[in-house]
């Protein structure tokens, strides 16, 4: 680790005039960030901490729509009832450890391409807001570790629709137990969603074809015969693009099961 | 149950109390006053040129003491190698030189260029980043048979090629077990990868060096599991510091696994730069630098053949192994392939003619030494999974056919030069196959198809060859040490015992074990006996903890050594009692003039032996205070029969196991409730190979899981609870307490059944399907599931 100036501010103004120097960087949870400044990768000169900002905290659910402030870690939400899915995806994301530290802001903010957040996000058709604007989550994903958020834009909250059903099904990479494929499921007034996670060298992406099987017949069954095509999944030492894109479908079944 | 302290109580362990309430005191928790900090400069390429390697921005660097680099160790030895493997010509293996920093050359990935001494961490970090390094990429030869092709690329430039030595043992048997398998009825062949292995220990190595100019004396603090075989080949052969002058200490060690035995550069590197700069110096290794430097395991790649005749008797067993070194070769690694591996080849099984042939390779990535096991988990699996393919080609029992095989009379002299002294694989098998309730497979079975699951059932044998090691047979093998070991035991004047053993405990529960041994002799409770290991200088010499010998070698050292403190106890009582010491007797801690009311207590005795006022000081000297040295006239061969149940989904390929099943024979028991643990332990790595584990190295020499994020270590949830079982005991017949050593039983025995299961669930499920390669990942089985 490099030496760094460390502030912590209390109001979002203030954490925006924070980092509004070159070469500071936010810190949400830091269960990535610190891990890269240990090894050296990264050299930012100024950490600005987000934790203390009561405006970036909390959960709420009103309207059928569950808010939750960036700055809320995983345990929380795997605490929240309002929306079940998404509790069980927040709880089933590393280990105690990083549930107690990680947020859901840092999370999507950072846009890892096996997170789970990035799926329920995307698979619940979520907002994404903003000190500046709402982004929609069809929108807000827009390439591995990149998002659609710009030069000192901090993300203060996640809306979430609360579906009529939905689900999480999530294959765990065996040493890090990031997603190595996740799919969240989802059915609500808007219609059905499918969203996938660990897979896609291009990050979160929306499976259509299951999406559109899913419309007329929500049931596991609707999904007999549909396959991803292996063409731009992952492959690495823990299973090649084939095994994904097969996972993909294993995993889209059980979540619509799941979700019942 | 034998009561409380004695031997064969489950005693708790009495150093869980400081380890578990984080008191433990280990070698980074150690600072000495005015220590400097190093980071060393490790190679980013597997293979390359060193030209140069330009420190002057470095040493202007704040904080910077002293840069050093390969040049300044020009005028010191290179780490040695402790054992010379004769190959199957009559030639010496071919030895590299292994400086302690490069110089000429990097050979793979975290070789040390440079070595940054700063007043902080920091600030040498910060340093080693201007070191200007000029190296001229080479191609890097990272799979062993491409090692051997005639225009690879050199390891090392002044030997002949990439082969350290091409062994074949027992070469005279060559000839006759090619003539069995030419009148096999049956040969079943199985080509296999035992996979690179690294160690994890949960403490990292550190290593701290410190010179005390006024008495000329080095001390190096390192978490080693010798700490006196560091002295000697540190002190001798490397930096020439006469034993006398340099003492070794190793405190609590968390954890070694083997990958704590070896001599590693650090050591001596902070051994001397203290010297040199008049102030000590600490490393600390972080876990991204174990990866590249903490010696690996395993990694061999074999075919090996079994011949069959008509009654499926096994009449000829041959191996083509290659046995990658790494770059350089590590402390022991010569013996790993060979005299660990090649004698136990014959298994639990009278397989007449053996013949096996190791290539040992050297190539472009982290030298390979032991690891639990070392050896001995590759001799057992690739017997143990072609025995398996082979019953299944047959069509027959696999247990059956290992039944009708077994080794039933003891001793036995095996065609691999050892010879078993005891043993009862059947009763071990019949035990397994109570504790596994086999019986109860099928419905079992069916229940798990029912939830859409694979059921596998996998079992297989093991022996091993423990209590390392009689030392003219070692050394007539090649090992370039004796390999006893030692104990004092020092009897102060209350009564109470201090034991200083050479032999080291990283987990092993030595402070438990070892006082029940000795206090049970004696008739006292075990809490007064103390057990000093891991300093030079307040030990005798010893050869450390490894090849599960600590009880068998270091725990018989301790019974001579208390047996000549009783012996001369009685003689005190004797007096005391005004008897004739013949007449005698100790028990419970008192002594009797036998067939008399007459006797003395423990206390007394000791009282006496040190307040001589009424003692035969003409005929006894004061004091009592015994050391032994105990040379094992044999191995001894723990052996068992070990059982593995999975489900795999279908789906995903994941693999779960549901039931886990041991039964072994250790000998005697000193501490069951110890020895359940390491099997547990040594079971929760063998899983580990089995389904998680594997270093992968890329074609350029860089390894491409060299973090907890993409090395997988098992975890609570990847194991089951284990039915284990040790109560078939034949005791070993040459050492004083029966004992075989349990330390790496598990590790050697787990893999193959793991295997055998997944194989027996797929081939179940209609796949036609004889192998696959550890490790069993869900993608692996998956892919093996499509064909």
């Amino acid at each position: 680790m490099y030496a760094f100036e460390f502030e912590r501010p209390r109001t979002l103004d203030e954490a925006v005039a924070a980092l509004a120097d070159d070469d500071a960087q936010a810190l949400a949870g830091g269960q990535t960030l610190i891990p890269t400044l240990r090894q050296r990768l990264a050299m930012p000169g100024k950490l600005v901490s987000l934790t203390a900002i009561d405006a970036l905290r909390g959960l709420s659910a009103s309207g059928g729509v569950l808010t939750i402030g960036a700055a809320t870690t995983h345990a929380e939400v795997a605490q929240q009832t309002d929306y079940p899915a998404l509790a069980k995806l927040a709880g089933g994301i590393g280990d105690p450890h990083v549930r107690n530290r990680g947020t859901i802001g840092g999370s999507i903010a950072n846009n890892d391409p096996s997170a789970c957040y990035p799926a329920g996000v995307l698979g619940s058709g979520a907002t994404v807001v903003t000190n500046r604007r709402e982004i929609a989550a069809d929108d807000y994903f827009t390439g591995l570790f990149e998002t659609a958020l710009d030069e000192g834009e901090i993300i203060t909250a996640v809306n979430f629709p609360i579906p009529d059903k939905a689900a999480y099904a999530k294959f765990d990479q065996p040493a890090s137990r990031f997603a190595l494929v996740g799919v969240f499921v989802s059915k609500g007034k808007d219609g059905v969603r499918v969203a996938v996670t660990g897979a896609s060298e291009g990050g979160v992406f929306r499976w259509a074809e299951a999406e559109a099987a899913l419309a007329s017949d929500f049931s596991a069954g609707a999904l007999e015969g549909l396959s991803v095509d292996p063409e731009g999944m992952i492959g690495d030492i823990h299973g090649g693009p084939d095994y994904r894109a097969h996972l993909i479908g294993v995993m889209t079944r059980r979540a619509v099961a799941a979700a019942g | 149950m034998p009561a409380d302290g004695s031997i064969g109580a489950p005693d708790k362990r009495r150093e869980d109390v400081r380890f578990l309430t984080g008191k433990g005191r280990y070698t980074d928790d150690i600072n000495v006053n005015g220590q400097l900090y190093v980071h060393f400069l490790r190679s980013p390429v597997a293979h390359g040129r060193l030209n140069g390697v330009d420190t002057e921005a470095a040493r202007a660097m704040p904080g910077v003491v002293r840069v050093f680099t390969g040049d300044d160790f020009a005028d010191v030895g290179g780490l040695p190698c402790g054992w010379q493997v004769t190959d199957r010509h009559g030639d010496p293996m071919q030895e590299p030189a292994h400086p302690v920093l490069a110089r000429g050359k990097v050979r793979h990935v975290g070789d040390p260029i440079a070595a940054v001494v700063a007043e902080t961490l920091n600030q040498a970090r910060d340093a080693a980043e201007t070191i200007e390094v000029d190296i001229e990429e080479l191609p890097a030869v990272i799979d062993m048979k491409a090692a051997l092709a005639d225009d690879a690329p050199k390891v090392h430039d002044d030997l002949k090629n990439n082969l350290c030595f091409d062994w074949g043992f027992v070469e005279e048997n060559k000839a006759a077990v090619e003539e069995a398998f030419q009148k096999a009825a049956h040969v079943t062949t199985l080509e296999l990868v035992n996979q690179r292995l690294v160690a994890n220990p949960m403490e990292p190595r550190v290593a701290i060096g410190d010179y005390a100019a006024h008495s000329d004396e080095s001390t190096l603090y390192t978490t080693s599991q010798n700490p006196h075989v560091i002295r000697l080949l540190m002190g001798a052969f490397v930096l020439g510091i006469p034993e006398h002058k340099l003492r070794v200490i190793s405190p609590d060690v968390g954890g070694g696994f083997g990958s704590k035995i070896f001599h590693y550069a650090e050591e001596a590197f902070c051994t001397f730069a203290a010297k040199q700069l008049r102030r000590p110096v600490k490393w600390t290794s972080s876990r991204s630098e174990a990866f590249i430097t903490d010696c690996h395991g395993r990694d061999h790649v074999t075919t090996i053949q079994l011949a069959l005749d008509a009654e499926n008797n096994f009449t000829a067993l041959r191996t083509d192994t290659h046995a990658n070194m790494g770059a350089y070769l590590s402390t022991f690694a010569p013996s790993v392939p060979t005299w660990l591996h090649g004698v136990l080849m014959a298994g639990n099984y009278k397989t007449p003619l053996i013949y096996v042939n190791v290539k040992a390779v050297f190539t472009n990535t982290v030298p390979v030494d032991a690891y639990r096991g070392a050896g001995r988990p590759e001799a057992t699996y690739q017997l143990e999974r072609v025995i398996d393919k082979a019953a299944r080609e047959l069509g027959v029992d696999p247990i059956a056919l290992r039944r009708q095989n077994f080794i039933t009379q003891f001793p036995y002299a095996t065609p691999v030069a050892v010879e078993y002294d005891t043993g009862d694989y059947v009763a071990t098998m019949d035990k397994l196959e109570e504790i596994a309730d086999l019986s109860g497979f099928e419905k079992r079975l069916a229940e798990s198809k029912a939830r859409g699951k694979l059921r596998g059932l996998g079992v297989n044998c093991y022996i091993e060859a423990c209590g390392i090691a009689p030392s003219n047979l070692v050394g007539q093998l090649g090992a370039r040490a004796g390999l006893y070991e030692s104990a004092t035991v020092r009897v102060n004047a209350t009564g109470g015992l201090v034991v200083m053993t050479g032999s080291h405990s990283h987990g092993q529960g030595h402070e438990t074990a070892f006082p029940q041994v000795v206090a049970g002799m004696i008739g006292i409770d075990p809490s007064m006996v103390e057990i000093v290991h891991g300093d030079t200088a307040n030990t005798p010499m010893g050869m450390g903890t490894y090849g599960s010998r600590s009880l068998a070698v270091g725990g018989s050292a301790m019974v001579r050594a208390t047996e000549k403190i009783i012996a001369k106890a009685k003689k005190i009582a004797a007096h005391l009692l005004e008897a004739s010491d013949g007449d005698i007797e100790l028990k419970d801690g008192q002594f009797t003039v036998a067939g008399t009311d007459k006797s003395v207590a423990w206390g007394d005795v000791t009282l006496a032996a040190y307040v001589p006022h009424n003692y035969p000081l003409e005929d006894l000297e004061p004091g009592l205070e015994e050391t032994a040295f105990y040379d094992p006239a044999n191995f001894t061969y723990p052996a068992g029969a070990y059982a593995c149940e999975v489900e795999v989904d279908p789906e995903t390929g994941k693999v779960t196991i549901e039931r886990f099943s041991a039964a072994d024979d250790f000998g005697n028991i000193i501490n069951p409730m110890i020895v359940d643990g390491q099997v547990h332990g040594g079971i929760g790595q063998g899983i580990g190979q089995a389904l998680l584990e594997g270093a992968v190295y890329d074609e350029n020499g860089q390894l491409l899981n060299g973090s907890y994020m993409d090395y997988t270590m098992p975890r609570a949830d990847d194991v089951p609870f284990y039915a284990v079982d040790h109560s078939c005991q034949t005791p070993c017949t040459h050492n004083p307490l029966g004992v075989k050593g349990c330390g790496e039983a598990g590790a050697i025995g787990s893999p193959p059944s793991v295997v055998n299961a997944v194989v027996d669930a797929l081939v179940r499920a209609g796949h036609d399907i004889t192998h696959i390669d550890m490790p069993l990942t869900p993608s692996r089985v998956w892919s093996a599931m499509q064909g």
